[in-house]
């Protein structure tokens, strides 16, 4: 097996082993499948807990619910613009959501205390593929953006505002999902195997202040990768004049 | 073995891609659908419809408070005039006893100096009278003294 591994009493060390589920002749990884489905069903549950009883005069959950509601809202409109932001706040709004829980997820629950056959539960997030699928939506999403708002206008975005910059901006096109997905997968995977390797050296004490800085670390990437997405999807609406 | 792990082998790997990430990328736009029904909407409804309260609450508040204020200047005019015209009162009531005390004292006096001139020419004329007489009476007495004298001699 292609992997890392150090046995100790207190932890174990696992990096690239997956839980391979067969679909037909099609290969996932079922742990990344697992965490997701659960963050999936915490963030419905939050949702339909806090959405069964809406009153005028906010109580409970609904007030919970609102705050995130407002807070996403403003990151979309100041990100997008006042135009179009409507339509893609639901967007924006689910990708830092579901990175937001997945990421604390990975952090505060203790996932190693379940057992798989092969590889570890963790973050859905520190999975590559999870990152690449989030930031190839976002790709897609900005260019159907652009082009469903200025039609075949959208393309002089690439010479704006001199042809010069077409190079770049075809080059941006590629390295904008590049670095989405790689900031993401890199920084949950480093605080992971952070945790990790100062549990498996120091088992006391030492791990606790590097689990607070991952958690800030990792409510800083869901912020990030949102911001970024609708920066993106506000860059591609834009009207240039 | 152990050297392939970070670059994507056959089997595991940090860069093992595979159905994985086309899966993902429809759960997670399954995902937005469903929480654009469940979370997005219903929220925004709820947010919407209460800015729209506070901000026609507020717009009525406003209203209100303009109509206040205009009844307020209304009534500080009324009351401006009532006391004008209260004042004025005042005044014309005060020239018309100033007047009716002079007409009063006027006819007072007029008619006070018109007894005192009939009293006067009353007694003028009886002193006139009472001379006349007393002439009289003396040219009688001179006249019968001058008779007597006339007689005695």
């Amino acid at each position: 097996m292609g992997s890392l591994s150090f046995v100790v009493p207190f932890a174990e060390l696992e990096v690239g082993q997956h839980l391979y589920w067969q679909l037909g002749n099609l290969r996932i990884h079922g742990q990344v499948f697992m965490t997701s489905w659960i963050v999936i069903g915490a963030l419905l549950t939050l949702v339909v807990v806090g959405t069964k009883k809406m009153e005028r005069d906010p109580r409970g959950v609904q007030n919970l619910l609102e705050f995130l509601w407002d807070y996403i809202r403003d990151l979309a409109r100041t990100q997008i613009g006042e135009k179009v932001y409507r339509d893609w706040m639901p967007f924006i709004g689910t990708l830092f959501l579901f990175i937001f829980v997945s990421n604390w997820g990975g952090a505060l629950v203790p996932w190693k205390l379940i057992h798989l056959p092969s590889g570890e539960l963790g973050a859905p997030t520190a999975d590559i593929n999870t990152t690449v699928a989030l930031a190839l939506l976002v790709s897609l999403s900005y260019f159907y953006a652009g082009l469903s708002n200025k039609g075949l206008r959208y393309f002089e975005y690439y010479v704006h505002p001199t042809p010069i910059m077409l190079p770049f901006k075809i080059v941006e096109d590629f390295t904008k999902p590049l670095s989405l997905s790689f900031r993401l997968f890199g920084n949950i995977l480093a605080d992971e195997l952070v945790v990790a390797v100062l549990v498996f050296l120091v088992p006391l004490v030492l791990p606790v202040p590097v689990m607070f800085l991952g958690l800030f670390t990792s409510a800083i990437q869901a912020l990030i990768f949102a911001t970024l997405a609708a920066y993106y999807i506000g860059e591609a609406v834009e009207e240039h004049h | 073995m152990s050297s392939l792990f970070l670059l994507g082998a056959s089997e595991g790997g940090l860069f093992d891609f595979d159905a994985t990430l086309p899966l993902m990328a429809v759960q997670v736009v399954i995902l937005t659908f469903i929480l654009n029904a469940l979370f997005f909407k219903p929220v925004g409804k709820v947010v919407e419809e209460r800015e729209s309260f506070i901000t026609t609450s507020r717009a009525e508040a406003k209203q209100k408070l303009a109509e206040a204020e205009s009844l307020e200047s209304d009534l500080r005019e009324q009351l401006k005039q009532a006391r004008q015209s209260a004042q004025k009162v005042i005044f014309e009531a005060e020239q018309d006893s100033d007047k009716l005390y002079r007409e009063a004292l006027a006819l007072a006096t007029a008619e006070a100096n018109a007894s005192r001139e009939e009293a006067r020419r009353e007694i003028d004329s009886q002193r006139e009278i009472a001379f006349n007489q007393l002439k009289l009476d003396a040219e009688k007495l001179g006249d019968l003294i001058v008779e007597r004298l006339l007689d005695v001699k």
